[in-house]
């Protein structure tokens, strides 16, 4: 669905933010794109979209250059950036003007997440809050349908309730045909969505793997005492004792801690991605 | 649904429809929700129900008609009881045993624990 190859780019000379970055993703999928601050996750997000364009290598979404910008690709393609403008007008003028760019709109389907969100139709969206604004934005993108859905920090600045109805809504807007990538910070609040793992760092995707390769491979756990037979990928110490990541030796059934997970390739990155290859 | 962090979401929501059978609030013979709506109520993703129904398909405590969904199987009971003995056996044995071999502990000796348990929580 998503094929990144030999992707370099850099916002300013002499500062390349990818080198020679490969990345490929499949449809049916729920992908988690993890990185610190400034690693690249927007810009890579905005790559995929046809924002930003490659200085070398190519991009192509659904066999469509990104950058080209192809009708054809650009209604099959949605992004919920993290920062956003919403024009001066109201809910419904605003699906009357960009729905149409998107053949496989679903009012209905919109109607439906707005009252699931609870967001009034009839007010201007610059008199709505962020976190509505953010609401209706992801509302629009799910009617879409488009096969390639882009969120960028989806769930920062929505509210507790409205973090477990955004779950509801990706939960069932999961299909076959389409290929949701997903950046985020609170990983927490999409562990149990997303079914696969990408995380850049240094320039270039350092580890991408399903979470059920994850889990086959690595066991999560805590542990009170640490035994020096074990043999430790990483361990994380707090007051509750070590959770720890070890090779999955027998046919343990953890839960994946993405968090734990995402500690660990950044500082441990070499034997890990071993056990992977 | 709560999850718990020590066992994989998949088990978990195995462990769940398991229990809505044995409770028999889930009868033989129903259909049980949908992959889509069970991952939308558990907010997981429907990948993971897959996995799930695979198992317990596995187990024989479902059954699949084609384009319908999930049936529960006539003897589900039956299955599950099986299913969860195997589990205990694989799983919590082993450090029960070892306790058991570190103190010296004879399964004889266990015997009048185990009645004594029986009479007092299940009579």
């Amino acid at each position: 669905m998503i094929n990144i190859q030999s992707l370099t780019f850099s916002y300013r000379k002499n500062k390349p933010l990818f080198e020679n970055l490969q990345l490929r993703l499949e449809a049916g999928h729920i992908y988690g794109l993890l990185g610190k601050n400034g690693a690249g996750k927007s810009t890579l997000l905005k790559q995929m979209a046809g924002l930003l364009f490659p200085d070398s290598g190519t991009c192509e979404v659904m066999g469509y250059p990104s950058a080209k910008r192809q009708p054809a690709f650009l209604r099959e393609i949605f992004l919920v950036p993290e920062e956003f403008y919403l024009p001066k007008v109201s809910v419904k003028r605003y699906v009357g003007t960009y729905a149409p760019f998107y053949p496989n709109f679903d009012e209905g389907a919109f109607y439906k997440y707005l009252k699931e969100f609870e967001i009034p139709k009839d007010q201007q969206l610059t008199e709505m809050s962020y976190g509505q604004k953010k609401k209706v934005l992801i509302s629009f993108a799910l009617a879409t349908n488009t096969k390639v859905l882009i969120m960028d920090e989806p769930t920062n600045g929505l509210d507790i309730p409205s973090k477990s109805q955004f779950r509801k809504v990706i939960a069932a807007a999961v299909s076959e045909e389409k290929c949701i990538v997903i950046s985020t910070h609170q990983v927490r609040d999409l562990d149990n969505l997303i079914d696969s793992i990408v995380i850049i760092d240094g320039h270039k995707i350092i580890f991408r793997e399903d979470v059920q390769t994850v889990t086959d491979k690595l066991s999560f756990k805590t542990v009170s005492r640490i035994e020096e037979s074990t043999d430790i990928l990483f361990a994380d110490s707090n007051l509750r004792g070590h959770t720890i990541i070890t090779r999955n030796a027998g046919n343990e059934q953890s839960k994946i801690d993405m968090e734990l997970l995402f500690n660990a390739i950044l500082t441990n990155h070499k034997p890990i991605q071993e056990i992977f290859n | 649904m709560e999850f718990k962090d020590t066992q994989a979401i998949y088990i978990q929501i195995a462990d769940y429809i398991c229990e809505q059978i044995l409770l028999t609030k889930w009868q033989p013979e129903e259909r049980i929700p949908s992959v889509r709506e069970l991952a939308v109520s558990l907010e997981v993703n429907p990948n993971t129900v897959m996995r799930t129904c695979e198992l317990l398909q596995q187990q024989e405590i479902i059954y699949n008609k084609r384009g319908i969904g999930y049936f529960i199987s006539a003897d589900a009971m039956k299955k599950i009881k099986q299913f969860k003995k195997d589990t205990f056996i694989s799983n919590e044995l082993p450090s029960f045993f070892r306790s058991m071999y570190l103190l010296d502990l004879d399964l004889d000796e266990l015997k009048p624990h185990f009645e004594k348990f029986k009479k007092s929580n299940f009579n």
